[in-house]
């Protein structure tokens, strides 16, 4: 008897699925139209948590690569995201004496490099490009883990003369030698300048914002800065520390002995900015995290008003289909029956639209890493949060329409015209 | 014979605002197996009020109904929902089949919500339904493919699917052309004829001469419950009827 009761109960749950399903299939526009928002609403919740999630562990793949012991030191005093800067005068403290100071004096610290740097359109034959030229020392490689590809890094001694000679980024390289001809050794022209190509720097692709890291030329800073830009003053000095635990010492020593030079009083702000590449990435972090918030919101929304839309068309489908919940009724469905059945509808049409928005979702965020090159990450919570989402959207959103079925009058339902 | 319907004393009133109308005014009859009866009456006269209540649509104001032995006016909305399902088919004017649907689907409806049935029976209790109303070659049809003469057809073998005690049939034949209509009473003639019983609520006072028993309602009351010893043959009336022209 009782497993009779079971299997009674099992055969009517699997009749509901069935009339629920011949229920969707005898209407199939409006059962698209229903699962559209669900479908908009997954997408892009997936998208957007894939783009966040991608800029965020590209980042720190970054960092990582970049070495954390990097410190970067900036002429004025930086109030952090979105402070004003200071006038022209206060981004001129920087000089090339702070830069010798730092390299003699300076505890802690493996590498040192300048860094000034002039945007501009690079010149060989008929092809031309326009990249930034960075006037920086052979250490830069070190500090940016830099590698080169072929040829050689200009020498200490190159910098002590001002040589006309550069170390150039894979872009540029492709861009001014279209044809694979080897540059070592070819002239390129920056401005009036012609530099001497010394070597061609090793490929790092696109970084977290998008933007191409192989884009750049080096030069010694004293060519840039004399015959390029005829400046004295650094834009930055880079330094890395010896191991990322000396950063915070260093960071310290650097500051006693910059204020020092600089004859700053005890009362005194600092005329420059020293920042970590740690501090750097938790800054680049948050920004991230708060783009990755904002953009969720927008998809949630989207999430709910897509559940809005569920429950507007199941809502009218009741009215529209009174007729033919009278006549179940009159053939023997009972409320529950009645109930299941829209639930089951409702269910079945968010979750279907749930997958189908999960593969526009994975489809959008491929599709975005490979036209815009952003990084995108899906993570594997993020489907299943969105899945379960819809599906309880699917009962929240289609109870009350459901409930309204079910509590017709099946005379008057089937009288309805 | 066996009572298939038993009412005693049934009284539907409806409160309309302030007023109180009563549609049914204590109306008593028993229904034997294998009768066709039809119920006539001017409009507004309750045949529908009382074809709700021998469905279990409706519980009547006071009275008791017993459909094959079990009364019902105590029962709750889920179990007559379940005996609806069981021991009763409709039959309605404007067919109310389940649109853009095939026609073993609509006839397997019932048994949709009867979970002693297993898939297989289902299927074949509706194509056996539908080979009986001569539906036998339009199985996969769907219900806005066919005439409407097709689509009562239909709604029949819903209503035999079940193999009810009783077939109610509201103007069954009120949408359709001469013909067709007396197609579909050579139909559920012959299913008189197979032992089941049919009430048939009608307009139509010819059509009571092809039924074994007429009730005439007038204002909620039974005005006349005769039998009828000369019950006609809807075939003959059929082949009496002027060939279709092609032309028409
Ligand atoms: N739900 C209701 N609420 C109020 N009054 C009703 C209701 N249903 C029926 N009535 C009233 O009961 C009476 C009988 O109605 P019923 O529909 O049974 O008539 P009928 O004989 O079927 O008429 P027709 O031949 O036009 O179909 C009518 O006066 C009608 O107004
Ligand atoms: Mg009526």
């Amino acid at each position: 008897m009782k497993t009779k009761e079971l299997k009674d109960k099992k055969m009517s749950i699997a009749n509901l699925f069935k009339i629920a399903l011949r229920a969707i299939a005898a209407n199939k526009l409006r059962s698209f139209l229903t699962m559209l928002g669900i479908i908009i609403g997954v997408a892009s919740v997936i998208t957007m948590l894939a783009i966040g999630q991608g800029s965020k562990r590209s980042i720190q793949a970054q960092i990582s690569e970049m070495g954390s012991n990097m410190i970067m030191v900036r002429p004025g005093q930086d109030k952090g995201p979105g402070g004003a800067r200071q006038d022209a005068d206060e981004m001129q403290t920087l000089k090339l004496k702070d830069y010798e100071l730092l390299k003699t004096n300076a505890k802690y610290l493996a590498a040192i490099s300048p860094s000034v740097n002039a945007s501009g359109q690079f010149v060989r034959g008929n092809n031309n490009t326009p990249s930034t030229l960075y006037g920086i020392s052979p250490d830069y490689l070190t500090i940016r883990q830099l590698k080169l590809d072929d040829g050689e890094m200009f020498t200490d001694e190159d910098v002590r003369v001002g040589a006309k000679v550069c170390v150039i980024g894979k872009t540029v390289a492709d861009n001014l030698f279209p044809n694979g001809e080897d540059p070592i050794g070819q002239v390129v022209r920056f401005t009036t300048i012609p530099l001497r190509v010394v070597g061609v720097l090793e490929s790092k692709g696109y970084n977290s914002f998008g933007m191409d890291q192989d884009d750049l030329v080096l030069a010694p800073y004293t060519t840039v800065m004399k015959r390029v830009l005829a400046v004295t003053y650094l834009e930055g000095i880079n330094c890395s520390a010896v191991t990322e635990d000396m950063t915070d010492l260093a960071i310290e020593d650097i500051a006693t002995l910059l204020r020092e030079s600089h004859k700053l009083k005890a009362t005194d702000e600092d005329n420059f900015t020293i920042r970590s590449q740690q501090e750097m990435a938790e800054m680049m972090n948050t920004t991230s995290d708060l783009m990755t918030t904002l953009l969720l919101c927008v998809a949630c929304i989207s999430l709910i008003v897509g559940g809005i839309g569920i429950m507007n068309i199941m809502y009218v489908s009741v009215t529209e289909r009174t007729k033919e919940i009278g006549l179940r009724m009159s053939v023997g469905a009972r409320g529950i029956d009645i109930l299941s059945q829209f639930l089951i509808e409702a269910v079945m049409l968010s979750v279907t639209g749930g997958i189908i928005g999960v593969l526009f979702g994975v489809g959008a965020s491929v599709a975005v890493n490979a036209l815009a090159h952003w990084p995108v990450f899906i993570q594997p919570w993020s489907v299943i949060l969105s899945f379960a989402v819809c599906t309880a959207t699917g009962v929240f959103f289609g109870w009350y329409p459901a409930k309204k079925a079910a509590q017709l009058d099946p005379i008057e339902a089937i009288r309805y015209e | 014979m066996k009572k298939v319907i038993e009412l005693i004393n049934i009284k539907r009133n409806f409160q309309v605002g302030d007023e109180v109308v009563h549609a049914l005014r204590g109306i008593s009859f028993t229904i034997c197996e294998g009768e066709f009866v039809t119920i006539m009456g001017t409009s507004g006269s309750g045949k529908s009020t009382l074809l709700n209540q021998l469905g279990c649509l409706d519980t009547p104001t006071s009275g008791e109904y017993l459909l094959d032995g079990v009364p019902v006016r105590r029962m709750k909305r889920r179990e007559r929902a379940v005996l609806r399902n069981r021991k009763i088919g409709f039959v309605f004017q404007n067919y109310n089949l389940l649109p853009k649907t095939t026609a073993v689907e609509n006839v397997e409806l019932p048994l949709m919500y009867n979970s002693s049935v297993s898939a297989r029976e289902r299927t074949q209790r509706a194509i056996r339904a539908l080979e009986r109303v001569g539906l036998g070659s339009r199985l996969y049809h769907k219900s806005n493919q066919m005439s409407g003469g097709q689509m009562q057809r239909v709604a029949i073998a819903r209503a035999l699917v079940n193999d009810p005690a009783v077939i109610l049939a509201d103007e069954a034949t009120g949408n359709l052309d001469t013909r067709t209509s007396f197609e579909i009473l050579v139909l559920f003639q012959e299913l008189h004829a197979e032992g089941r019983t049919i009430i048939f609520v009608t307009h139509n006072p010819e059509i009571a001469q092809y039924s074994s028993r007429n009730i005439v309602l007038r204002d909620g009351q039974i005005k006349e419950d005769k039998l009828n010893p000369h019950i006609l043959s809807a075939a003959d009336a059929l082949a009496a009827l002027p060939k279709p022209t092609d032309e028409d």
